[in-house]
């Protein structure tokens, strides 16, 4: 459990991050609630990576408060407390799947039982001892994902985990996703597929760098009128 | 600063140097076989080999690892792993260390062989020991890896990244001594010379090949050392945890 129980486990407030002269996110505040499956969606070049990259704190951000399990993000305590994974492969492509997590694993100062733990959630125990680059793209990403939760992070920031893998994979992750969410994990993703959306708990609709909706799929659907997300997302989008 | 991360880091450098066998054999061959070439070539002058020779043992070493190490560490940027790290409870040294220690072993393994081939198969003469020469080529593979870990941030692509060794690593080789002493160049060019760290490395050389084991050489190993730490700062102030 996260501490403070039903607190939020990440705030935003007034976060403006420019890039090149542009906002990329003007204007934006939100919470995430612990122990939950928030699904960030958008179309892409919306903001939803600098806006996961913000609460992650590597992201430089010009004004605003960004506070993760009670803390400011980017605190150095949070390191070991929040798991991150990027859209880029993040692993090293001429070790082993075993080789680069247990790398990982002693940087975070983690024990090697986790190594097994993590390749087993990301179903990726066949590959254990082949070198990441001669695997897919699809099973790259999910060697990623499998460092994220070497820490057994409080907060795990996935940006779209899910491109890329077929369908009994994708729907693998989710359900791991919410037996994480189960033990009071929270997590954050990023989706630009709808069908996903379905699946989470929370949803923050983010379009051209600005929250246009959020709230669990059936308020955003009952808010909308709408019959499905997709339809929902787009009433809701025009709405503001 | 953990000395269970920055082994681990070494290791992990050390485990992908493996992984690629034909740079092992590049690392490993091309100095000795060069110095072979060498030999051959001043055949007729065997008193500018014997000039160069014992410099040249101990200079190969920074060429081979500021290549390796800018481009290793390029990829570290491009491929997300850095960012990774950057995101983990790991401190810029352990990320400096673990590369410093695990060129340093290459550096130590490839100066080793090349000062056997040198010495014991070309016969080349030094009248200092040869094992203050492999430790200077293991300082100087240092300086390398520090100054390519440092100018690699300013790489975006590998083509760039390789440039940078004709930019500056070969004015440095044309500038210390090597081909011209240091006396008879230019003015300007000499003034210039003693600003550079590989000026002080290849007079280190020359001393000790000399076996002018004295305060001389040691104010060239203090300004190589100096170099060293220099050049990390500078690398670490280049590992952001946050960027733009």
């Amino acid at each position: 459990m996260t501490p403070g129980g039903g607190r939020a486990a990440v705030v935003v407030r007034g976060l403006l991050v420019s890039r090149g002269g542009r906002p990329v996110l003007p204007d934006v505040s939100l919470e995430i609630r612990p122990g939950r499956v928030t699904g960030l969606l958008g179309p892409s070049g919306s903001g939803k990576t600098t806006l996961l990259r913000a609460i992650v704190g590597v992201q430089i951000v010009e004004r605003g408060a960004v506070s993760v399990l009670g803390l400011p993000a980017g605190s150095p305590e949070l390191r070991r407390r929040v798991g991150y994974v990027t859209q880029a492969p993040s692993v090293y492509g001429d070790l082993t799947v075993r080789e680069n997590l247990r790398y990982f694993a002693s940087v975070l100062g983690v024990p090697g039982e986790h190594v097994d733990d993590a390749v087993a959630t990301v179903g990726l125990r066949p590959q254990l001892l082949q070198v990441v680059g001669t695997l897919s793209g699809g099973e790259q990403s999910r060697a990623s994902l499998a460092a994220a939760l070497l820490g057994q992070p409080e907060l795990l920031v996935l940006d779209e985990p899910t491109v890329g893998l077929d369908p009994v994979l994708r729907r693998d992750l989710w359900s791991s996703f919410h037996e994480l969410a189960g033990r009071g994990v929270t997590l954050l993703v990023s989706t630009h597929v709808m069908d996903e959306a379905a699946r989470c708990d929370d949803l923050v609709l983010l379009r051209d760098g600005r929250i246009v909706a959020s709230g669990t799929p059936q308020e955003l659907l009952a808010r909308s009128g709408a019959g499905d997300l997709e339809r929902a997302f787009l009433v809701l989008a025009g709405e503001s | 600063m953990s000395a269970r991360i920055t082994l681990a880091t070494a290791t992990r450098v050390l485990r992908q140097l493996r992984r690629d066998r034909r740079t092992i054999a590049l690392l490993l061959v091309v100095p000795p076989a060069l110095l072979a070439l060498l030999d051959y070539l001043f055949e007729a002058q065997p008193q500018t080999f014997e000039r160069v020779g014992v410099p040249l043992v101990g200079l190969f070493p920074f060429v081979t690892m500021f290549l390796v190490t800018s481009i290793a560490m390029l990829r570290e940027r491009t491929t997300g792993t850095l960012e990774r790290l950057m995101s983990m409870p790991l401190a810029k040294l352990d990320l400096l260390a673990g590369y410093g220690l695990a060129f340093a072993l290459v550096a130590a393994v490839q100066a080793g062989i090349t000062s056997a081939v040198g010495f014991g198969l070309l016969g080349i003469d030094t009248s200092g020991p040869v094992w203050a020469v492999v430790c200077l080529a293991v300082a100087n593979a240092v300086l390398g890896m520090a100054l390519g870990l440092f100018l690699s941030a300013f790489a975006t692509t590998e083509f760039q990244a390789v440039q940078f060794m004709p930019a500056f690593v070969l004015p440095q080789i044309l500038l210390c001594g090597l081909l011209v002493p240091r006396e008879q160049m230019p003015r300007a060019l000499e003034l210039l010379s003693a600003l550079l760290p590989l000026t002080y490395a290849y007079d280190a050389l020359v001393r000790v090949a000399a076996d002018e084991i004295g305060g001389r050489l040691w104010l060239d190993v203090a300004v190589v050392v100096g170099c060293i730490a220099l050049a990390l700062v500078l690398g670490a102030t280049t590992l952001r945890r946050r960027t733009a």
